[in-house]
């Protein structure tokens, strides 16, 4: 597996680490990126063996080309040290720091990154970092942790423990979380890195689920955390672009090979000059339209 | 390295299975209890046998209750508990890996 | 000798059995001649009697062939009453031929089997304690397992003539009228029941309901019944219901009824009046919900769904996106009752359902089924009667039937925890390869090379990811390893028929 920065990143489906069950399957649901929990979905009595089963696991099962994401224990557990030695080893994609408060955590995780690549003979910097945001002190840090590295792949909103640390719990509105959402996406978007909104755990409440996703798709987030496989296709829904914006996209494309053709270093598209972010869009836009089954190969529209 | 005292790892849930590595006077004795034993005993057998090996256990005994779980998984579990066994979990030896 | 599929036939019992090798799933249009019950005449206005034990001495001989229904499942007081009784009074010899034995019939077999009460068997299938006891040699004489419709064609034929039957219902009157519609122990169609009604010599009911004559609907009738016994209690409610009617939550079930539905939407079958059948289990439940979503976007209705009946599929019926429910069977409480609300729901014996030997069949109509198995090789054979280790543990029910339908799909994981589903070759062949069009599992679909058509209606449609069957053995043979050749003694301790009565494979008793 290789850290790959600029993927599609729709949905991040976790898993228990101490399931075997579970991770097993992980890979058949079509997730853009797997993450594979030590942390709280591990009780303290079994950190060990999850360690050594979720380093088993991403040596050996066959995760359908999703990205691969650990958790590792925060930086205040005694499990911390062991779980960034193992999963370095392991090969995994990206490793995901819980509790993140402040640059100088991340930049900790890389350097202990660094001393097990140097430990285990593995080549610096294939693997990703990203961080998750649970507290007050995370968000207010958030621009300088989205910056801290070039190896960070994107800012995650841990929507439980962050309205905990501010003396308040979910609510249906997300009220509670638009400063956090907010600060996190800007902080993302100003570095150059994703941006995942927070889990939505109750699998009965599918139309708050859809609620909950279009607006965090409408602020601008990459993808969504995710609890349950059952809400991948759901999200990809939601993020699947529209005809229109397909359309606009392929012209977009094709006043890139034009300029090529002429050797021109403007783009311009019906006597606009098409600035970088939109390039760039019309590449997400093309992505998701191919992943969401829209597009063929070609670039023909498969939609209705 | 030494049992030092009883490791246990793994659950009895359905694709997982519980080791169980106590003391031995000498060499590795196993006794798999399986749905699959017939198909897959031998298989399971030397990879515990391998791993313990491995992690430079010699002589030890071992209790393995199957639940169908694949190789990567009996590996695992059989690490885990063999940590646990040599009270190394803290600092596990990961170049035997 | 070896037949079509390749299985290597006890040329010995073959021949002392007057048996015949499986040649193909074409069954053509051969002249049979089909038997008659004897019948001892009667004006019968009370058959009433409340001595089973009467009923027995009067009329089973040593060496006779009885027989039950299953409709009852494992809520069944019948079947251990009976045995009871026969067992008591010291008979030999008998052949059991029941429609199927279930789990609450097991240890009652397996004595009268030990004390020489059963000598023979035939079944659709068995499980649990004794498939164990018949695959480690328990019962001299090889079982002989049959499909729903093959028992249909082997009553009518007079390969299993029934000398008495005896078939529990929820409710009857004193000359014989029965159905399974009304009482305490409702299980709805009584269509594996009606074979043994026409075709026993002896047809001896029990109830612990009999109600006014005339009691109608009849399934079984008057003219067909020779006693009515009054029993005490004939099954317990609860545990009628096959347990597989909550809607599943397990993703990987319903990845696997998604990509089902994918198929059966996307294939040339699901048009304006189409066919189906999706039996019980919580894939097959979950089928027939999004199928239920994806004919009213296309707004169409299905002209009728065929076989055993779920709750799910009595809803379509109620809501008018299936036209008429064609019922052999009832899985659970709410299609059972159903049976007695809706006029559509009809209700279809053994032959009407699958019989080959008839003059057709409802199976001969249908455009799709959804089958499950246990193993499927990369022939496309399906096993649904032996497990991983060899043992018995399953049921034909209607597999070889219904997968004469126009589009046989069959759903499975592509593994079991360690036990590989799709494997090079099947521990025991019961549905040929050559009548399976579709294999779904989680990791991807196979199309069975023979199926172009399909192929090319499949092979653009977003998702759907299509791989020859090879394949996917590969792919679960990475994940769980090559397993050890499984090891049999020379015994063969079951036969497994084709629909026609033809031998497609044997099972041998396993060495432990």
């Amino acid at each position: 597996m290789t850290y790959v920065k600029n993927r599609l990143r729709r949905t991040m489906m976790f898993v228990p680490g101490n399931n075997p069950a579970m991770i097993k399957d992980a890979g058949i649901y079509g997730a853009d990126s797997i993450m594979l929990d030590l942390e709280d979905s591990v009780s303290l009595t079994e950190k060990d063996a999850a360690r050594m089963l979720v380093y088993e696991a991403i040596k050996t099962v066959d995760f359908g080309g999703a990205e691969v994401v650990v958790r590792v224990n925060g930086q205040d557990t005694p499990f911390y040290d062991e779980d960034v030695r193992a999963m370095v080893k392991a090969g995994v994609d990206v490793i995901r720091l819980p509790k993140t408060e402040s640059a100088a955590m991340i930049q900790k995780l890389v350097k202990d990154m660094e001393a097990a690549e140097t430990e285990f003979g593995i080549e610096k910097g294939s693997i990703g970092v990203m961080a998750a945001i649970e507290s007050a002190q995370g968000v207010l840090h958030a621009p300088e942790i989205a910056a801290s590295t070039p190896l960070m792949m994107g800012l995650a909103v841990s929507g439980e423990d962050y309205t905990a640390d501010m003396h308040t719990h979910r609510y249906p509105d997300g009220e509670e979380l638009r400063f956090a959402r907010n600060m996190v996406l800007n902080s993302a978007r100003a570095a150059g890195v994703y941006a995942f909104d927070t889990v939505f755990s109750n699998m009965k409440d599918t139309e708050g689920f859809y609620r909950e996703t279009n607006y965090i798709h409408e602020l601008g987030f990459d993808g969504k955390s995710l609890v349950n496989p059952r809400q991948i296709p759901m999200v990809n829904e939601v993020f699947k672009p529209t005809k229109a914006e397909i359309a606009q996209a392929k012209n977009v494309q094709n006043a890139i090979r034009e300029a090529k053709a002429k050797g021109s270093g403007v783009i311009s598209l019906n006597g606009k000059m098409v600035d970088k972010p939109v390039v760039e869009k019309a590449e997400r836009v093309l992505a998701t339209a191919k992943a969401s089954n829209l597009i063929d190969e070609e670039g023909n529209y498969l939609g209705e | 390295m030494e049992v030092k005292t009883t490791g246990v790892a793994g659950t009895l849930e359905s694709s997982d299975i519980q080791i169980t590595i106590s003391k031995n006077a000498s060499g590795i004795v196993i006794d798999l209890e399986s749905e699959v034993k017939k198909a897959y005993g031998d298989q399971i057998e030397s990879v515990i046998k391998d791993t313990l090996t491995k992690y430079g256990l010699a002589n030890c005994k071992v209790k393995a209750v199957d639940k169908g779980a694949l190789d990567c998984v009996i590996k695992a579990r059989t690490l885990a508990a063999a940590q646990r066994a040599t009270e190394t979990s803290d600092k596990p030896d990961l170049e035997v890996l | 000798m070896e037949n079509k599929v390749g299985r290597i036939l006890p040329d010995d019992l073959m021949a002392k059995m007057n048996l015949k090798p499986y040649e193909s799933d074409e069954i053509g249009h051969p002249e049979v001649q089909r038997v008659a019950p004897k019948v001892r005449v009667t004006a019968g206005e009370n058959k009433v009697v409340s001595s089973l034990e009467e009923v027995i001495k009067n009329n089973l001989k040593d060496g006779m062939t009885i027989s039950f229904h299953h409709h009852f499942r494992n809520g069944d007081f019948a079947f251990n009453q009976v045995m009871d009784k026969i067992i008591e009074l010291g008979y030999h010899d008998l052949t059991l031929a029941p429609s199927s034995l279930t789990g609450v019939m097991n240890d009652k077999v397996i004595e009268a089997i030990k004390k020489g009460v059963i000598t023979n068997i035939t079944s659709s299938g068995m499980r649990g304690s004794l498939g164990d006891f018949v695959s480690h040699g328990g019962l001299k004489n090889p079982v002989i397992f049959r499909s729903h419709g093959n028992r249909a064609r082997s009553i009518e034929e007079g390969e299993i003539k029934i000398d008495i039957a005896f078939l529990g219902v929820p409710v009857s009157d004193p000359a014989g009228n029965a159905n399974g519609q009304d009482g305490d122990a409702v299980f709805g169609s009584l269509g594996y029941a009606l074979m043994d009604a026409k075709y026993a010599d002896k047809v001896v009911l029990l109830t612990d309901n009999i109600v006014d004559y005339p009691n109608t609907p009849a399934s079984i009738q008057q003219d067909q019944v020779d006693y009515v016994v009054k029993v005490d209690k004939i099954g317990d409610p609860d545990k009628i219901g096959s347990g597989a009617t909550r809607f599943t939550k397990d993703p990987k079930e319903l990845l696997i009824a998604q990509t089902v539905n994918k198929v059966i939407v996307n294939s040339p079958y699901f048009k304006q009046g189409f066919s189906f059948q999706t039996g019980s289990g919580g894939a097959a439940l979950a089928v027939t919900r999004y199928l239920r979503q994806s004919m009213l976007d296309a707004g169409i209705t299905a002209s009728f769904a065929l076989g055993g009946i779920t709750k799910p599929t009595t809803d379509l019926l109620a809501e008018g996106l299936v036209k008429k429910v064609m019922d052999v069977q009832d899985f659970d409480k709410g299609a059972a009752l159903s049976m007695a609300q809706n006029k559509d729901q009809q209700e279809i014996d053994a032959s009407w359902y699958a019989d080959p030997h008839n003059k057709g069949a409802v199976v001969n109509n249908l455009d799709v089924a959804i089958l499950s198995a246990l193993q499927i090789d990369t022939d496309f054979n399906v096993n649904v009667m032996t497990g991983s280790d060899g043992v018995i543990r399953g049921a034909i029910g209607g597999h070889q039937d219904a997968a004469k339908a126009k589009m046989t799909i069959i759903t499975a994981p592509l593994v079991r925890g360690r036990n590989a589903t799709i494997v090079p070759a099947v521990e025991t062949v019961v549905t040929p390869g050559s009548s399976i069009d579709v294999v779904v599992t989680e990791r991807g679909i196979a199309i069975n090379p023979k199926r172009q058509d399909l192929l090319d209606a499949f092979s653009h449609v977003p998702g759907l990811k299509i791989l020859p069957i090879a394949e996917l053995q590969k792919l679960a043979e990475k994940q769980v390893g090559k397993p050890k050749k499984l090891e049999y003694t020379d015994r063969t301790v079951a036969l497994i028929q084709y629909r026609d009565g033809t031998i497609i494979d044997t099972i041998k008793q396993v060495k432990d």
